[in-house]
């Protein structure tokens, strides 16, 4: 096993194009480390990209805001700016593994591993995140909701790294919020989860929606008919409950250790309303 | 807060204080050393393979691809180890276990283990192990286990029960309880509450995984490093199964990281002492977590029936209850225990109760904290609580009305003496948790619980050091901070400060046998231990003080830490203290000593009553608890903290059984969380603080009154729970764990029916 940390990410690129075998990339470990002590993987090259400076960093855009792919998840809780204008996604990032593992991850490392119940991919779904991938031919531009194809594979091609997360400027009486149900209190995986996007008019009455669903399908899940169900309402009771329908009527969940197909349908309905009402309350706060 | 039930009590001048513990520094820097801290000189890695399937027979096992590969010094298989068990079913079982002989009877069953320069090289050994299985039906419900004839666990099911009885072939034991006659019992009741509950399988959650260095040499001898709660049982059964001399077996316990039961049964140490065998080299074996899960005992899984019939006044008229334990594929004590637990709170004057032990293929059960009780306490407490509603009666009083008594008959048998199950139900009455109120999707449970405590062989020695300081050396193992206790109470005998006393747990050559810490037995016995040994020290103290003084040694008193002269011809004679007499020790006969080796008798019992209240999210079925209170009697709690340490761990660990805590496994027989991840152990966030109140009626059989409470505490909380939830949801329940999916579908059930 070789291991190399690059300064650039140019260097980077070299390195993980110039590799035949087995290679990962390493920014937190927190899912690669657990792999390789598992047995479940023996990678034949690590890419540490926590060296590359402008990986490691926050910054304001033109357009939004630029998220290395190596900023710990407890860096994006400490952003004044990003907690300001996206909730959402810095409190599903806050929510991955514990205090200790949070100094570790990353939100594009959570992207990667494209687990379906990613915590921190639905909020960056339901925010229309852009994901930029650089590899062999160049760098390139996409959804967030395109790079997790299965569990445990990405749509990412041999050589290419992502690096960064991209997220708008916040517009007025729009916010996002995200909730996920575990059965413990921290240091879980979520059951079902949901992630909302709202914009508003003055007045209340909501302009844009999108919602995203977690662990209720092999990838994350954008529900655009639920999304559909809240745009111009004011989030009454008759829009919750439909949107609960259509997000519990669009989840594929499966069975297994962690929850029933029954159960899971039903919450991901519960907590779609929960995190619509949280987000609408953030939009009308944000004025 | 403590509540002193007898007027008349001892004063003490260390005993009840809350010092600091004396492993305390040790722990918090990292300088502990547990299980996998020891290390010696040429030390090979052992690692183990082990069944993927639930059942099936051993054709052949290849291990010459893993013994050519370089690196590895020893590969073992049961043919390594001979059975010498000298037709000891119980301890071929546990061979059996340790290591499968002709069928892997679980999943994680060990088949195999390498012995190899590092870790890497002994993976890869493992990867070139051929076995050759027939994969065999397998059972890992106890009700199906029962139906099923076709499916036998063990070929030795059949030799404990009579086969014209006609009995299922995966019994392994029935056990009967009671008096009276509960027919007739029934008869006269007003109302009849019956039920049935399931309880799923939970492990003892150890943070510490098992972890042993093993180093048998060529003469015959050993020395074995491990966490263990009781070295001298380890030392004794590694030695059968190896075909050792006991006393040729050294066995040193390191710190250990929990064992609630679970470390008083031996799982890799023989395999680790025949693989050092085998290579000639010392051999360390730690297991993974996912090990400890699939390998080593947890509790067993439970089906339960309950009829309870009372009085319009709430008087129990008459008890029953039907038990089944699984007890994995070995022999168990599972169900006799539950069946004797199941009533022990109540004077019932018609009461029987059956226990069942269950062969399935699951690993074996293992003893998990006062075991088999919280089940059987979990469904009787739940009938009490269904009842209380049904009289409309308030639960506490209702367990007023038929709470045991000293001079009660116990439900199991014996007579009960000196008890206080009615002090705690008084002190929980007078508790402002009862007061506080409840809103809207939130209950309150509560429950009671028993738990017996066990005597048996203890030996302790103190050695006076030069300085007047003691070392007391106990051999009962540390699982809750007894070492501290232990000082306390040397301290108090002899009359000195606390930090004047070092207790030490002494390995199997530097005592004689101990019974393992179990059976919430390790501060009752050794303390009773450690109090003979310091009256017999005492005694040589002031003999050294006659010869000091030259005056005959009856005109000698030890008092306050000193030698006082007594009478007219000595009694101005200025006092001789502990650190004087020590000092002249070598002039007056040589080390001052004292020893105590004892079969402890006289032990008492310890009762509980647990409140909890909690909110139940109709939407997601999970719970919330809110407050949670534990009330027990501890007779005399010689360090108080460390009473209501063990009080608040049982009822945590209760708690996560109650809501999260189980084995599951696929339809393929494999256990599908293996792991902390999704094996939903509490975390701190998870619960409240954990209020206590200690209640102290002396048990008559111990110097200073005290009984053993460290088992006690888990057996309420799965009722309490229960109780909580099911007054807050207006749904009973009767499936533990009451996992959020589970809640929700009892919701929705009852909505539909």
């Amino acid at each position: 096993m070789h291991y190399s940390r690059p300064n650039s990410v140019a260097e980077a690129v070299n390195l993980l194009g110039g590799n035949t075998g087995n290679a990962f990339i390493l920014a937190g470990g927190s899912d690669l480390l657990v792999r390789m002590k598992g047995g479940f993987v023996e990678p034949s090259l690590i890419v540490d990209i926590k060296a590359i400076a402008e990986l490691r960093q926050i910054r304001a855009t033109d357009k939004g805001f630029w998220i290395g792919a190596a900023v710990t998840c407890a860096e994006l809780g400490e952003s004044e700016m990003l907690r300001a204008a996206w909730p959402g996604v810095v409190e599903a990032a806050n929510l991955i593994g514990s205090k200790q593992v949070q100094g570790r991850c990353t939100i594009a490392g959570n992207l990667c591993n494209a687990s379906p119940a990613a915590d921190s991919v639905p909020a960056l779904v339901a925010a229309g995140a852009r994901v930029h991938i650089v590899g062999p031919n160049g760098s390139r531009v996409t959804a967030v909701e395109d790079v997790p194809l299965s569990p445990g594979k990405t749509s990412l091609a041999p050589g290419e790294m992502v690096a960064a997360i991209e997220l708008d400027e916040r517009p007025a009486h729009a916010s996002d919020a995200y909730i996920r149900f575990i059965p413990r209190t921290e240091m879980d995986i979520a059951v079902a989860s949901a992630g909302i996007n709202l914009t508003l008019d003055a007045d209340g009455t909501i302009k844009t929606a999108r919602v995203a669903l977690g662990a209720v399908a092999p990838t994350v899940l954008r529900v655009d008919e639920a999304a559909e169900a809240l745009v111009g309402t004011k989030l009454e009771t008759a829009a919750l409950e439909r949107l609960a329908e259509t997000c519990s009527a669009a989840a594929r969940p499966i069975d297994d250790k962690r929850g029933t197909i029954a159960y899971r349908k039903s919450v991901v309905g519960v907590l779609a309303k929960r995190t619509a009402e949280l987000a609408y309350k953030r939009a009308r706060a944000n004025s | 807060m403590n509540i002193n039930a007898k007027t008349q009590i001892q004063e003490f001048r260390s005993v009840g204080t809350r010092p600091v513990r004396q492993d305390g520094v040790d722990k918090v820097t990292g300088r502990a050393r547990y299980g996998a801290d020891y290390n010696m000189p040429g030390q090979l890695v052992g690692l183990v393979l082990r069944s993927p399937h639930a059942h099936a027979r051993i054709k052949s096992i290849d291990t010459s691809a893993a013994e050519a590969l370089k690196g590895v010094k020893a590969v073992i298989t049961a043919a390594d180890l001979p059975d010498h068990a000298d037709g000891d079913e119980g301890l071929l079982e546990i061979l059996d276990n340790c290591m499968a002989r002709t069928k892997a009877r679980y999943d994680g069953h060990a088949v195999a283990a390498v012995a190899a320069i590092d870790e890497a090289t002994a993976r890869k050994a493992l990867g070139l192990i051929r076995v050759d299985y027939e994969v065999l039906p397998h059972v890992t419900d106890v009700d199906e286990a029962l139906k099923s004839t076709a499916n036998v666990v063990h070929e030795h099911a059949t030799s404990r029960v009579d086969p014209e009885q006609n009995v299922p072939l995966n019994v392994h034991a029935t056990e009967e309880f009671g008096h009276g006659d509960i027919e007739a019992g029934f008869a006269k009741s007003d109302l009849i509450v019956e039920r049935s509950f399931k309880a799923e399988q939970s492990h003892q959650g150890y943070i510490e995984p098992h972890a042993c260095v093993a180093s048998v040499n060529a003469d015959g001898t050993g020395d074995l490093w491990v966490t263990t709660q009781g070295h001298f049982s380890y030392r004794i059964v590694c030695a059968q199964l190896l075909g050792m001399d006991v006393s040729k077996l050294r066995v040193t316990s390191s710190e250990i990281g929990g064992g609630f039961g679970g470390k008083t049964h031996v799982w890799a140490e023989p395999v680790a002492l025949a693989l050092s065998r085998k290579a000639g080299r010392p051999v360390k074996l730690t297991m993974s977590r996912e090990e400890v899960f699939r390998s080593t005992g947890p509790t067993s899984p439970a089906s339960i029936d309950v009829k309870i019939g009372v009085s319009n006044e709430g008087v129990i008229t008459s008890a029953y209850a039907h038990l089944r334990y699984g007890c994995g594929p070995y022999s168990g004590v599972w169900g006799m225990l539950g069946a004797m637990t199941a009533f022990a709170c109540y004077d019932i004057e018609n009461v029987k109760t059956i226990g069942i032990d269950v062969r399935i293929n699951r690993p074996k059960t293992a003893a998990y904290r006062a075991p088999s009780a919280p089940v059987a306490a979990f469904a009787v407490e739940s009938v009490l609580d269904e009842i209380a509603q049904k009289l409309d009666m308030d639960p506490l009083e209702l367990r007023f009305r038929n709470a045991v008594k000293n001079g009660s008959r116990s439900s199991y048998g014996p007579t009960f003496g000196t008890i206080g199950l009615v002090e705690v139900l008084e002190a929980v009455k007078s508790h402002p948790q009862l007061n506080v109120p409840l809103a809207a999707n939130q209950g309150r449970g509560i429950a009671c619980g028993y738990w017996f405590n066990i005597g048996g062989q203890t030996c302790t020695t103190l050695n006076i050091g030069v300085d007047g300081t003691a070392t007391l050396t106990i051999g009962t193992v540390d699982v809750g901070g007894s070492r501290s206790s232990m000082s306390l109470v040397a301290a108090e005998e002899l009359g000195i400060d606390y930090d004047k006393v070092k207790t030490v747990i002494g390995d199997t050559a530097t005592l004689g046998h101990n019974d393992t810490t179990e059976g919430s037995r390790g501060t009752f016995s050794s303390s009773m231990a450690t109090i003979n040994a310091v009256k017999q020290a005492i005694g040589v103290l002031r003999e050294r003080a006659a010869k000091m003084w030259e005056i005959p040694v009856d005109d000698v008193v030890w008092e306050k830490g000193c030698a006082r002269a007594v009478g007219e011809e000595h009694g101005n004679l200025p006092t001789l203290s502990l650190a004087e007499i020590a000092k002249e020790a070598p002039n007056t006969g040589g080390p001052i000593a004292g020893h105590s080796e004892i079969v402890a008798e006289g032990v008492g019992v310890s009762f509980g009553a647990h409140i909890c209240d909690v909110e139940v999210d109709p939407e997601t079925g999970a719970t919330k608890i809110l407050r949670y209170l534990v009330v027990q009697d501890a007779g005399r709690a010689i360090h108080p903290a460390y009473v209501e340490g063990q009080y608040q761990g049982g009822a945590v660990q209760g708690i996560g059984w109650a809501l999260n805590e189980e084995y599951v496994y696929g339809a393929d027989g494999r256990l599908q969380n293996a792991g902390f991840l999704d094996y939903r152990i509490p975390v701190c966030s998870d619960l409240p603080m954990i209020d206590t109140v200690i209640v102290e009626v002396p048990n008559p059989g111990h110097p200073y009154g005290v009984r053993g409470v460290g088992e006690t505490p888990i057996v309420p909380p799965l009722a309490a729970v229960a109780n909580a939830i099911s007054r807050a949801t207006g749904v009973r329940m009767t499936h533990v764990p009451m996992s959020p999916p589970r809640v929700l579908a009892a919701l929705e059930n009852a909505k539909v029916t």
